[in-house]
């Protein structure tokens, strides 16, 4: 669902420096200056390796943190207009709440700050436990629960008031393969009803499946910004080549591909605009080709383009 | 506004009032308050003397620990646990909405303590004076004292806890509080300099939180009427000193980045 | 940004106000406090107690105690009190707590010995404090001095009070006044010598505004008393000579008995009344023996029943 009647988001040249050293003497960029926008009703996806900023640019948005410079608007108002946040919902990072509440108890005093109406309040607590799948444990002091169940009522207390902007802050971390695909249905309910969505996480396949748009930032520093499938274009692809023949292999691996051999079959994956000097070296080795494909570019390939081989341990570890 | 605030004040309540450690403290009180009576049946003359002088003490000393205990993790807690990010970042709260409701949650909190501990001292004075007087009223002055004393130092721990860690807090309360007992000698201090030391002694010492007018437990407890011009005089300065360490905790968290 | 500085603005004013309306309360609650009878009634609790409950900070505590008995001092001296009584309880508190703390007996041997309103009247009290001072510091000659002044002066002792001088004479740097002061004693030399001696010593000595302003209205007393006598002497002469009594000092400066008017040293004349001087206001001379109005002599002024200045006339 994509409509562009106006900005959720509109940052423009937002940027912070953190005061660090003993005596805050040493100035550390957690985010240079950042233009970026998010149209409403957007499934927005912010990634970036650790340390990159992601968590940084949503502190300065909510007004945890003051920026160094810059301004955002957010809904179309002022980061100082208290009163928008009734229409914001936050997940932080590795939630932590007040742990000798239950949820249900935590989600009525979240709901009571944000302003719901009495009457509506119990009615906007049930529902967003049930959203989350935690109305079994609605009833458990927090300290009791599990590290996944604590996310999920983090997620229920992001969406308690009925916001219509959602912003999550890694809001797949911590969660078992099924609790993903929980989260993965429900950010598409949400949407669906309208809400705009912005997360950041580092979990490319989330990132891949949900959104319209997303980000890349690495070291604080916008990489790029646009649809995914944009943004896959620019990755240049690579194809496959399946061949019968061994002699081939040391030509292949003169151009620059790499080869596996098992027996006389060959499998050997090179970038695109390398296949028609490839098949010429097959034929001239008297190969029999079995098959080409091209290799789907993912945003792994493109994440990894574009913030560095450097980093590639970390994001995909 | 009032809604979010009470939400606040209600939540910090209840986060102590579910703390175990404060119903030991409060036991530990009570226990102090009997063994008065224990104390007091060894010299016979003077039993209505000790049991007030012990069990007003332990009332002042261990509510002033609670407030202390409690107080200094109020905000630095918070930010530390990053459970302020759930009530700062994304509600329509206004930070020194978030600070009033810590305070008068803890308020709250010391004063349901204050009168579970009273009810037990009372308890205690009218079984050694075979029932209550009307020159027990003078008691309730010095409780009421008490209760203010809680209400300064609770302003005093929120406000180093704005920007503390909760142990520095904790020394700096119990430095402040010990300092402020003496605020009278202090300023005797000062009288005693001269030139420019004795101005800035004396600017500090008339800073410094005057705790030392607050305790009246010996004279209460040999007896003597309290000035009500003393109770008006104590009431004001508790409100407004306290209104002004609000202030300065307000002033201070505005600017603060939240980690 | 704007929004920001108008918080930290309304802050800062709002603070100042804050703080400046709870000074003005505190100014308050002390006169409330200063002039509450129950501090005398106190309960002081025991020197060992106190100490005890100090947890080794007693240096700290002695000193705060001894800034409670300059404001006890202070505070009473000034309403003119009958009595003092909680400035031995509270010099034994301070020097409990330190017993090395040399200003506090010096300060007691003064104002607990001398009569009220210029002290406790208590003397006994006087010399057992600075007696355990002396057993707390033997070298400190300058208490001895201070003992010395007790037994001489309030407690009318001389022989023990030259003994105390001889004993502080023998003390490793006393000062050499000391074996004068000893001999001064034995000799029995004029009284009122003595004591100008002594109190020029103490006034020198010291930097203590309290005990600085009780010596130099003790030299002002004596003076008054040397005076006194001296003018006394020149009007027995005058009626000698002529056979009645002076009507007034011209008549004393006419026969060149005097030069001028005589002026106390609180520049008011002295007065000429049947033949006997007098000060003008008794009130500014505390201690003076000499120069009293009849029935108003030093007894009287200082409220103490049973002891008269008899004059013989
Ligand atoms: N409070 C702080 N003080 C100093 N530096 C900070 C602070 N918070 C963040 N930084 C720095 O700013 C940079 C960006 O941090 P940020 O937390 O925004 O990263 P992130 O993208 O959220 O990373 P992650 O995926 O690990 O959560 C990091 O280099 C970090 O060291
Ligand atoms: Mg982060």
């Amino acid at each position: 669902m994509l409509a562009t009647l106006m900005p959720a988001i509109e940052i423009h040249g937002l940027e912070k420096s953190y005061k660090t050293g003993f005596f805050g003497n040493k100035l550390k960029q957690g985010l240079k200056p950042l233009t970026l926008s998010v149209e409403e009703g957007e499934v927005f996806g912010y990634l970036g390796p650790n340390g990159a900023g992601k968590t940084t640019t949503l502190k300065l948005l909510l007004g945890l943190v003051f920026p160094s410079g810059g301004t955002a608007r957010i809904l179309g108002r002022d980061l100082n207009d208290i009163e928008v946040k009734r229409f914001i919902g936050f997940l932080p990072e590795q939630p932590y709440f007040y742990d000798h509440l239950t949820p249900l108890e935590l989600l009525d005093y979240y709901a009571r700050l944000s302003g719901v109406d009495p009457r509506e309040r119990k009615r906007s607590v049930d529902t967003a436990l049930a959203r989350v799948g935690m109305t079994a444990s609605g009833k458990t002091q927090l300290r009791k629960l599990s590290k996944g169940m604590l996310q999920r009522v983090g997620i229920a207390q992001a969406i308690v008031h009925n916001p219509k902007l959602v912003l999550l802050d890694e809001p797949m971390s911590g969660l078992d393969p099924i609790g993903r695909r929980e989260v993965r249905d429900l950010v598409q309910e949400l949407n669906e009803e309208g809400k705009t969505i912005f997360f950041s996480t580092h979990i490319l396949s989330d990132a891949e499946t949900l959104c319209d748009r997303v980000a890349v930032l690495n070291k604080g520093e916008l990489k790029g910004v646009g649809v995914v499938a944009d943004l896959l274009r620019q990755v240049s692809g690579e194809v496959e080549v399946v061949w019968q023949g061994a002699k081939a292999i040391s030509a292949l691996s003169a151009l620059g591909a790499r080869c596996h051999a098992t027996g006389d079959t060959v499998r050997a994956v090179l970038p695109e605009r390398l296949l028609e000097a490839a098949l010429d070296a097959l034929r001239v080795n008297h190969a029999r080709l079995t098959r080409v494909t091209p290799v789907q570019a993912t945003l792994e390939d493109y994440f990894l383009a574009r913030v560095g081989e450097e980093k590639s341990a970390e994001v995909t570890a | 506004m009032i809604e979010r605030i009470t939400a606040i004040a209600r939540n910090t309540f209840r986060e102590a009032v579910r703390d175990r450690v404060l119903y030991n403290l409060i036991l530990f009180a009570l226990l102090i308050v009997g063994s008065s009576l224990l104390v007091g049946q060894i010299s016979v003359a003077v039993d209505r003397i000790v049991l007030v002088n012990l069990g007003l003490t332990a009332i002042s000393f261990f509510g002033i620990v609670i407030a202390i205990f409690i107080g200094i993790g109020l905000v630095s807690k918070e930010i530390e646990k990053r459970t302020l990010y759930t009530v700062l970042a994304a509600r329509p709260v206004r930070r020194w909405e978030f600070i009033t409701g810590k305070f008068l949650g803890l308020v709250m909190t010391l004063l349901v303590n204050a009168l579970a501990m009273s009810a037990g001292f009372f308890a205690a004075v009218a079984f050694v004076s075979h029932g209550l007087g009307h020159g027990d009223l003078q008691l309730v002055t010095a409780i009421y004292f008490i209760l203010l004393q809680y209400v300064l130092i609770t302003a005093l721990a929120l406000l180093f806890s704005t920007f503390s860690s909760p142990l520095f807090s904790s020394i700096f309360a119990f430095a402040t509080f010990a300092i402020g007992t003496f605020a009278e000698d202090l300023r005797g201090f000062a009288q005693m300099a001269s030139g420019l030391p004795r101005w800035l002694m004396t600017g500090a010492a008339y800073l410094m939180p005057n705790f030392a007018a607050l305790n009246v437990i010996s004279e209460v407890a040999h007896n003597t009427a309290v000035q009500p011009r003393l109770i008006l005089l104590n009431t004001l300065y508790v409100l407004v000193y306290t209104a002004a360490l609000l202030t300065a905790s307000v002033w201070i968290f505005e600017r603060r980045n939240l980690k | 940004m704007t929004r920001d500085s108008q918080i930290q603005t309304s802050c800062a004013l709002l603070l100042t106000l804050l703080l400046a309306a709870s000074i003005t309360l505190v100014y308050q609650i002390d006169r409330v406090r200063a002039d509450e009878p129950l501090q005398e009634v106190l309960y002081l609790p025991s020197p060992t107690v106190v100490k005890r409950l100090s947890l080794g900070y007693s240096g700290l505590l002695a000193d705060i105690y001894w800034t409670r008995v300059v404001q006890y001092f202070g505070a009473k001296h000034k309403a003119k009190a009958k009595q003092y009584l909680i400035l031995e309880p509270l010099l034994d508190m301070t020097t409990s707590l330190d017993p090395k703390l040399l200003p506090a007996y010096q300060f007691g041997s003064v104002f607990l010995a001398q009569k009220p309103p210029e002290g406790a009247g208590n003397p006994v009290a006087a010399a057992q404090l600075v007696e355990k001072g002396i057993r707390e510091n033997p070298t400190a000659w300058r208490l001895y001095y201070d003992l010395g002044y007790i037994y001489w002066l309030e407690l009318k002792n001389p022989r023990k009070a030259a003994e105390a001088f001889e004993r502080g004479s023998h003390v490793p740097g006393a000062h050499p006044w000391m074996k004068v002061m000893a001999a001064a004693l034995e000799a029995h030399a004029g009284e009122t010598e003595t004591a100008i001696y002594m109190w020029t010593n103490i006034l020198n000595s010291t930097d203590d505004a309290n005990l600085r302003a009780n010596a130099i209205n003790r030299l002002r007393c004596l003076r008054v008393d040397s005076e006194v006598k001296i003018l006394q002497d020149r009007i027995d002469q005058f009626t000698k000579q002529r056979g009645r009594l002076p009507s007034g000092w011209e008549e004393l400066i006419s026969a060149g008995l005097l030069h001028r008017t005589p002026i106390d040293p609180k520049d008011n004349p002295y007065q000429l009344v049947s033949g006997r001087v007098q000060v003008a206001q008794p009130e500014l001379f505390p201690f003076i023996r000499q120069g009293l109005p009849p029935g108003k002599e030093a007894g009287d002024i200082l409220g103490q029943e049973g002891f008269k200045v008899v004059k013989t006339q």
